[in-house]
């Protein structure tokens, strides 16, 4: 298994955790138990002597009767028969012994505690020394004995800690288990769930920790959500559009195979070619915004002649008899910065829709103009203009207004703002003042060096450029 | 046939116009709602081909008027919007027929005879009368076992009057059933054409009412 179970992660930092501090505990109170004890001892040591010392003088010692009278039984508990007292006489004879305290000197000549190794037996002794009574005295006990002492202490603490380390284990465990119970049910909740269902996830009886993760989760499902009703409006929308011309392209082909009328076949014939004209630039223009949905930061660092590209498109277009295009000569000293391929595409885009809204022999014209901070390039048409009510809305994909022509689709203008956007400028819709017709202003940011990345700049010619047109 | 049909691409317009001239019937094409209602106020309709999406609002919106006005003329949806769901909603708002496009001319025009037919009360697609049996689908007429050749409007003339055999029917109703409002009404046309099915069919088979109209003879013979 690779997926690390959260679960047993937190069981074992616990049970660990938990058993380490335990492990502290018992060498903590292990040493100061010790200390404790040897402490203790070493007081009763010193305490011994001196009782011993001052009770007895070399005199009044009889040989045997101090070590009768030191006896206890033979063989008792370990804790009965600890200490064992030698007195000495400072010339070397050994005085008195208690029963259980070896025949050999226990300690060296010098006062004080020390240690030493007795017929296989460490023990520790103290020595004291009576000058006036010519008697040294010796009590000492095994350190055997009181690692003993320790050693019971410290099984008396780990006794219950056997039972009680599976019982904590066992708390642990099922407090997690219900600690962890929401983000199981979540889990479960999510697996259940159908890949179209969308509907956000159930947060309120969530802990406040998952709540984040839940919200973030919520926050993606709507995001998703609301790019599958997009796609679907837009694919819904491209199949009716799509639709009513093959529907025109079938009914027309049908009428040119089933009369018997010439001319009535010709003009059928015809319908069907401005269908598939139609239809064709309908396909383009659902490829461009499909295009333009998918694209990211695009680069904007061409710098363009705003003349010659008006030019360009015009001169890729289609001739439009009687139509006059008329382009500012001005338009000739503007650079813009921009991306070209994406503001053709707009450039192209406001064109067509100029053309489709302005009868023949109507005049289409170009003009440019500088505002604080701002170019704007605008193309101006003779057409009927856009109802005021409907300005807001032209710009959406597949609007058609009470306005259309046959040849529209309800694209052009959606993708002319979009592509604009694209490049950093906006597009801006007015009804003509001068004369009915529409004047699509596509306005862009006069550049500065502050500000990189998209915009316009003038050639010095074109002040006085402006000078001439304004006098 | 009298149709008006409701529909804002211009080249489907008119391929239904050329189209459902073919199958004999008479055309009047509006591209939007508003357009549509001031056509329905204003004449009588065999049928109503609606589009859905139309450019000042829904055709649903329309027929659901209609319907709300007690307008019976059948509709047949004829729309891009064909899922099932689609389909239930216009049938449930009051249409009597749907078709998705792109759709096949020849299957428009019999769903159109089909629902003017269920709308005048008759089960079988000929009409007949006094011996004259006129087949709606085929724009054929057979008089008396003899089958008569009749030009397309000699043939809506006898069909409008054969719809109800015995009942009157003015000149200026016979003329809406001859021509669409953009075609131009030639004075007399009404009279040419009794003229020449009287001649083809019989004397006596259209009675004229002197100032009021004509009506097909019944029982005679």
């Amino acid at each position: 298994m690779t997926s690390a179970s959260l679960r047993s992660r937190l069981f074992l930092i616990l049970v660990a955790a938990t058993g380490v501090i335990w492990l502290f505990a018992i060498g903590w109170i292990y040493v100061g138990t010790k200390q404790e004890v040897e402490s203790v001892l070493d007081a009763r040591l010193q305490e011994a002597a001196r009782m011993v010392a001052s009770l007895g003088t070399s005199k009044n010692i009889a040989r045997s009767s101090v070590e009768a009278e030191m006896d206890g039984p033979a063989e008792t508990l370990i804790y009965e028969r600890q200490l064992a007292c030698q007195i000495w006489s400072l010339d070397g004879r050994l005085v008195a012994r208690s029963r259980g305290a070896p025949i050999s000197n226990l300690g060296d000549t010098q006062t004080g505690f020390s240690e030493r190794r007795i017929e296989g037996e460490s023990w520790r002794v103290f020595t004291l020394e009576d000058t006036d009574k010519g008697l040294r005295v010796l009590v000492g006990d095994r350190l055997g004995a009181r690692e003993h002492i320790v050693t019971d202490i410290i099984k008396g603490l780990l006794a219950p800690t056997l039972l009680i380390v599976p019982l904590l284990g066992f708390l642990i465990w099922s407090s997690l288990n219900r600690g962890l119970r929401p983000l199981r049910s979540l889990a479960l909740e999510l697996q259940q769930r159908q890949a179209d269902d969308m509907s956000p996830v159930e947060t309120e009886r969530a802990p406040a920790e998952i709540l984040p993760m839940m919200d973030a989760l919520n926050a993606l499902f709507s995001k998703v959500e609301s790019a599958r009703r997009h796609e679907r409006e837009i694919t819904a929308f491209a199949a009716h559009e799509l639709r009513t011309p093959l529907a025109g392209l079938r009914t027309q082909a049908q009428v040119a195979i089933g009369t018997s009328d010439p001319d009535a076949r010709g003009s059928a014939l015809r319908q069907i070619m401005i269908a598939v004209d139609r239809t064709t630039r309908l396909v383009r223009q659902l490829l461009d915004i499909a295009n333009l949905d998918a694209l990211q930061n695009p680069r904007r660092d061409a710098h363009v002649n705003a003349g010659a590209i008006i030019e360009e498109m015009i001169e890729s277009q289609p001739a439009h008899d009687g139509l006059r295009v008329e382009v500012d000569p001005v338009l000739n000293w503007i650079t813009l910065t921009a991306n070209a391929e994406l503001l053709l595409l707009a450039l192209r885009n406001l064109f067509e829709n100029a053309v489709q809204h302005t009868a023949p022999r109507g005049i289409l014209r170009w003009t440019v103009e500088r505002r604080p901070g701002e170019i704007v390039v605008a193309i101006e048409d003779e057409g009927p203009g856009i109802p005021p009510d409907e300005l807001p809305l032209v710009t959406h994909r597949f609007y058609r207004g009470r306005h259309k022509t046959a040849s529209g689709s309800g694209l052009g203008l959606a993708i002319a703002e979009l592509a604009l956007h694209a490049n950093g400028a906006r597009l801006n819709l007015v009804n003509r003042a001068d004369h009915t017709g529409l004047r699509a202003e596509v306005i862009l940011p006069a550049r500065t060096e502050a500000l990189p990345g998209g915009g316009a700049e003038l050639a010095p010619a074109f002040e006085s450029g402006l000078a001439t047109t304004s006098s | 046939m009298r149709i008006l049909v409701i529909e804002d691409d211009p080249v489907l317009s008119d391929g239904l116009r050329a189209g459902l001239r073919m199958l004999g019937a008479t055309l009047d094409i509006v591209a939007n709602c508003a357009d549509g209602r001031a056509a329905l106020s204003a004449s009588e309709f065999d049928a109503l081909v609606l589009d859905l999406m139309l450019p000042d609002g829904s055709g649903l919106g329309l027929l659901a008027d209609m319907r709300a006005r007690g307008d019976r003329t059948p509709v047949l949806l004829l729309t891009a919007l064909d899922e099932i769901s689609d389909r239930v909603k216009g049938l449930d708002a009051g249409a009597d027929d749907y078709l998705g496009k792109p759709f096949d001319l020849d299957e428009l025009g019999a769903r159109l005879r089909a629902i003017s037919r269920r709308q005048t009360g008759r089960a079988s697609p000929f009409l007949s009368c006094n011996g004259i049996v006129l087949d709606p689908a085929h724009m054929s007429v057979v008089a008396n076992g003899q089958v008569m050749r009749l030009s397309r409007r000699e043939f809506a003339v006898l069909g409008a009057l054969m719809e109800r055999p015995g009942l009157l029917r003015s000149k200026s109703m016979l003329e809406e059933r001859l021509y669409g409002w953009q075609e131009e009404v030639e004075s007399n046309t009404v009279e040419v054409h009794i003229h020449k099915l009287r001649a083809k069919l019989g004397r006596n088979v259209i009675e004229t009412v002197r100032g009021l109209g004509y009506r097909m003879r019944v029982g005679t013979q």
